[in-house]
C-alpha cells in the first residue's frame, strides 16, 4: 500500500517544483540572515520572503500568459516589448499638470486613471490578438510570428513615447505597484486574481481540455470539433493582456517608463519559469501552479543571489545551467537512462 | 516544371530587387547617396552581421534556429579585451582561442538539440544566457583594446575601385560568403542541410548522417558567430558584455528577408548578403533623412519582415497546390490508362 501512496505524491508534476523551491528556501533558511524574518511596520508586511512575492508578481502575470500559449504549442517571444509598449503607453495617458485644488498643488492627468487603465490593457489586448491572427489565422510558425513584434515593439514603444523616458506622477496609479492591502502588497492581490480567473477558466469550462487536445494534437482536435483558430487565438491573446499589466504594475512600481529597458529579456524569464515547473515545451498537458512556482523559484534566486552580495550578472550563468540541466532531464535519453539506472 | 524552377528563385529575385530598387531611390532622394564608398560603408558597417547571418542561415535552412550570435560576438570581444589586456596573450593565439570557443558553445547547441531532443529555441536560448553572463562575470565594464596587431587590422585599409576603400572586416566577409556558397550548394554536407529540412525523417531513411550534419550546422553558426565577434572587436576596439544586444534577431531577419524559408529546406546563402544590405539601406536612409529617428528603423524591418513571411506563405501555399493538383493528374492518368 505504502509505495503506491508515494508514487501518488510524487506523480503529481508539482511536487518537484515545490521540492526545489523548498530546498532553495532551505539554503536560505540556513545560509542568509534574517531571511525568514517578517516585520508589521505601519501596518504593512515586509520580509524577504514578502519581496519575493511581490517582484515574482511581473513574472508570474507573463508566466499565465505563456503557460496557455506553450500549452497550445506555441511561444511567445514578444512580452517584453508587448510590457515596454504598455508601459509608454500608460505613462503617456496619465501625463498632465499640477492644479491648484483648494490652495494645494496637486497633479492632475489629463484621462482619468480609470479610463487609462483601461485603454492600456484594450491596446495590450490588441497587440495579443495581432500575434494569434498571425498564428492561428495565417499559420504562421509561432515563433516568427511573435518576432515580429519583438523586432517592433520597442520602436512602437519609443514612438509613443518620442524616445523619452517618461516620469509618471499620478499619486493614485502607485497603489498598484506600491500600494498594501489588507497588510500586503497589492501586486500580490492583482496575480492572484488573475490566476483564479485563469484556473476557473482552464478547469471549470471545457476551454482546458481544447487547450490540451489542441497542444497535443492540432490536426486530430480539428477532426473531433475543435475550434482550433479560436483556442489559438484566445492563448495568444491572454498571453497579449497579461503581459499589458505586468507592464502596468511595473510602470507603477518604478514610477517612470523606459522603453528601453522595459522587460528586455523577460520573455526568457517567463519561458523559463514554464520549462522550471516541468511543463512540456512541446505543448499539451500543463499545470498553471506549476509554472507559478517556477516563476516564484526563479525570483527566489535573484533574491538569494542579491542578498548574499554575489554580482546580479552571474544570474545569466545560473537560467543558463538551470535550463540545461531541466531540458536535459525531460530528454527520452536520459529518461531511459536513469530508468535502467534504477 | 518552368513555374516551379521560377518559384524557387522569386524571393532571391524580390531580395535583390528591392535593394536595387532602394539604392535607386536613395540616389534620387538624397544627394551624396549614390557613390561607390557610401556602398563600400554599407559592407563596412554591416560585415559582422553578413558573417554571423551566413552561419544563421544554415542553421535556418536546416530547419532549426540559433539565438546566440549577439551574445556571442560579446562574450569574443570580452574575452579578446581580458585575454590582451590582463593576460598579454599573442593576439593570434587570442583569435584561435576565440574561434575555439565560439565552436565548443556551437557544439554544446548541437548535442543539446541532436543527442538530447532539446528545441533548437530552447537549446540556443541556454547559449545565449551563458555567453552574455560570463562576459559580464569576466567585467562589467567596457574592455578597450589597445595591442598593436588589433589596432593595425582595424586601421588597415585597402584601396578598391572609384577611389573608394575596404576594411579588413570586409575581406574576411567576402571570403566567408565565397566559403559558405560552396558549402551550402557544392558539397555533400550542403545537400544534407537542404535535405534534413525540407523532412528530417525522409533524411534519416535516405541514409544522411542527420545527427552529425546537425551538430556540424551549430558548430558552424558558433563559429561563424565568433569569426564575428572578431570583426567586430576589430571594428569597436573594445570588449563590453552589453555589445550586440539583439544581433541575432537582425541577422535572422536579414535571413529572411534574404528568402529563407523558417520552415527549412529552402533558402539561398547570397539572398542573406541582401537580406542584411536591405536593412542596413533602410539605417542609411534614416541617417541621410536627418529628422527621422533610428527606430524606424526597428519599425521598418518588422514591416519587411512581415510582408517576406506573408509572401513565404503565399509561395509555400501554391507550390504545395500545385504538389496536390498533380497527384490528382497522376491518379486520374492512372486512372484512365486502367
Amino acid at each position: 500500500m505504502k509505495p503506491i501512496l508515494r508514487r501518488g505524491i510524487t506523480s503529481h508534476q508539482i511536487f518537484w517544483p515545490l521540492v526545489g523551491l523548498a530546498l532553495l528556501l532551505l539554503f536560505n533558511f540556513l545560509f542568509t540572515k534574517s531571511f525568514f524574518l517578517l516585520e508589521m511596520k505601519d501596518g504593512h508586511l515586509y520580509g524577504s520572503l514578502i519581496d519575493i512575492l511581490n517582484r515574482a508578481s511581473v513574472l508570474m502575470l507573463l508566466t499565465i500568459g505563456m503557460t496557455l500559449v506553450i500549452a497550445s504549442g506555441g511561444i511567445d517571444i514578444s512580452v517584453g516589448s508587448v510590457m515596454a509598449i504598455a508601459s509608454s503607453a500608460i505613462a503617456v495617458l496619465l501625463s498632465g499638470q499640477m492644479v491648484d485644488i483648494n490652495g494645494q498643488q496637486q497633479f492632475v492627468s489629463h484621462i482619468p486613471l480609470g479610463y487609462a487603465l483601461l485603454l492600456t490593457l484594450g491596446f495590450s489586448l490588441l497587440l495579443g490578438l495581432w500575434n494569434g491572427i498571425l498564428v492561428s489565422y495565417l499559420g504562421l510558425q509561432a515563433i516568427v510570428a511573435t518576432l515580429i513584434l519583438l523586432v517592433a515593439g520597442r520602436g512602437i514603444a519609443q514612438l509613443i513615447t518620442s524616445g523619452n523616458v517618461i516620469t509618471v506622477y499620478n499619486e493614485r496609479f502607485f497603489y498598484i505597484g506600491g500600494g498594501f492591502l489588507f497588510g500586503l502588497p497589492v501586486s500580490i492581490f492583482v496575480v492572484g486574481a488573475v490566476f483564479l480567473l485563469t484556473m476557473i477558466g482552464i478547469k471549470k469550462t471545457p476551454f482546458g481540455l481544447f487547450l490540451e487536445t489542441v497542444g497535443i494534437n492540432r490536426v486530430a482536435a480539428r477532426f473531433s470539433g475543435i475550434n482550433v483558430p479560436l483556442v489559438t487565438l484566445i492563448c495568444y491573446s491572454v498571453s497579449g493582456l497579461c503581459a499589458g499589466l505586468a507592464g502596468i504594475l511595473m510602470t507603477s512600481e518604478v514610477r517612470s517608463s523606459d522603453p528601453n529597458t522595459m522587460g528586455l529579456f523577460i520573455e526568457m524569464d517567463a519561458i523559463l519559469a514554464f520549462a522550471i515547473a516541468g511543463n512540456s515545451m512541446a505543448g499539451g498537458k500543463f499545470s498553471l501552479g506549476s509554472s507559478m512556482v517556477g516563476a516564484l523559484i526563479i525570483q527566489t534566486i535573484r533574491t538569494t543571489i542579491y542578498s548574499r552580495g554575489v554580482a546580479p550578472e552571474i544570474m545569466l550563468v545560473v537560467n543558463a545551467i538551470i535550463v540545461i540541466i531541466i531540458c536535459s532531464l525531460q530528454s527520452e535519453r536520459v529518461k531511459t537512462a536513469m530508468a535502467k539506472f534504477s | 516544371m518552368k513555374v516551379q524552377i521560377n518559384s524557387k528563385y522569386t524571393s532571391l529575385v524580390i531580395t535583390i530587387g528591392i535593394f536595387a530598387a532602394l539604392v535607386v531611390i536613395g540616389s534620387f532622394s538624397y544627394d551624396n547617396f549614390f557613390g561607390a564608398q557610401n556602398l563600400v560603408n554599407l559592407l563596412i558597417d554591416n560585415s559582422f552581421l553578413i558573417i554571423v547571418a551566413l552561419g544563421e542561415t544554415l542553421v535556418i535552412i536546416s530547419g532549426g534556429i540559433d539565438l546566440s550570435p549577439g551574445s556571442i560576438i560579446a562574450f569574443v570581444s570580452m574575452l579578446a579585451a581580458y585575454l590582451l589586456t590582463t593576460v598579454h596573450c599573442n593576439p593570434i593565439l587570442v583569435m584561435l582561442i576565440a574561434l575555439a570557443v565560439g565552436s565548443a558553445v556551437g557544439l554544446m547547441h548541437g548535442i543539446l538539440i541532436t543527442y538530447f531532443n532539446v528545441q533548437p529555441f530552447i537549446a540556443t536560448l541556454a547559449g545565449m544566457f551563458l555567453t552574455r553572463g560570463l562576459s559580464y562575470v569576466i567585467s562589467t565594464d567596457t574592455v578597450s583594446i589597445s595591442n598593436p596587431l588589433f589596432v593595425a587590422i582595424s586601421e588597415y585599409r585597402i584601396p578598391f575601385l572609384f577611389d573608394s576603400f575596404l576594411s579588413a572586416g570586409v575581406i574576411v566577409t567576402l571570403f566567408m560568403l565565397l566559403v559558405f556558397i560552396y558549402i551550402a550548394h557544392y558539397t555533400r554536407f550542403g545537400r544534407a542541410i537542404y535535405a534534413i529540412g525540407s523532412n528530417e525523417q525522409s533524411a534519416r531513411l535516405m541514409g544522411l548522417p542527420v545527427n552529425r550534419t546537425k551538430v556540424l550546422v551549430y558548430v558552424l553558426s558558433g563559429f561563424t558567430s565568433a569569426v564575428g565577434g572578431l570583426v567586430f572587436s576589430f571594428y569597436m576596439l573594445s570588449g563590453y558584455g552589453s555589445h550586440a544586444i539583439g544581433l541575432e534577431l537582425d541577422a535572422i531577419a536579414g535571413v529572411v528577408v534574404g528568402g529563407t524559408l523558417m520552415t527549412g529546406g529552402v533558402g539561398f546563402v547570397v539572398g542573406t548578403v541582401f537580406g542584411v544590405l536591405i536593412e542596413g539601406i533602410i539605417q542609411t536612409f534614416i541617417n541621410f533623412q536627418g529628422n527621422l529617428n533610428s527606430w524606424w528603423t526597428r519599425i521598418a524591418i518588422a514591416v519587411l519582415l512581415l510582408i517576406f513571411i506573408a509572401l513565404q506563405r503565399v509561395l509555400v501555399a501554391r507550390r504545395e497546390r500545385m504538389k496536390s493538383v498533380k497527384r490528382v493528374e497522376t491518379i486520374e492518368h492512372a486512372a484512365s490508362a486502367d
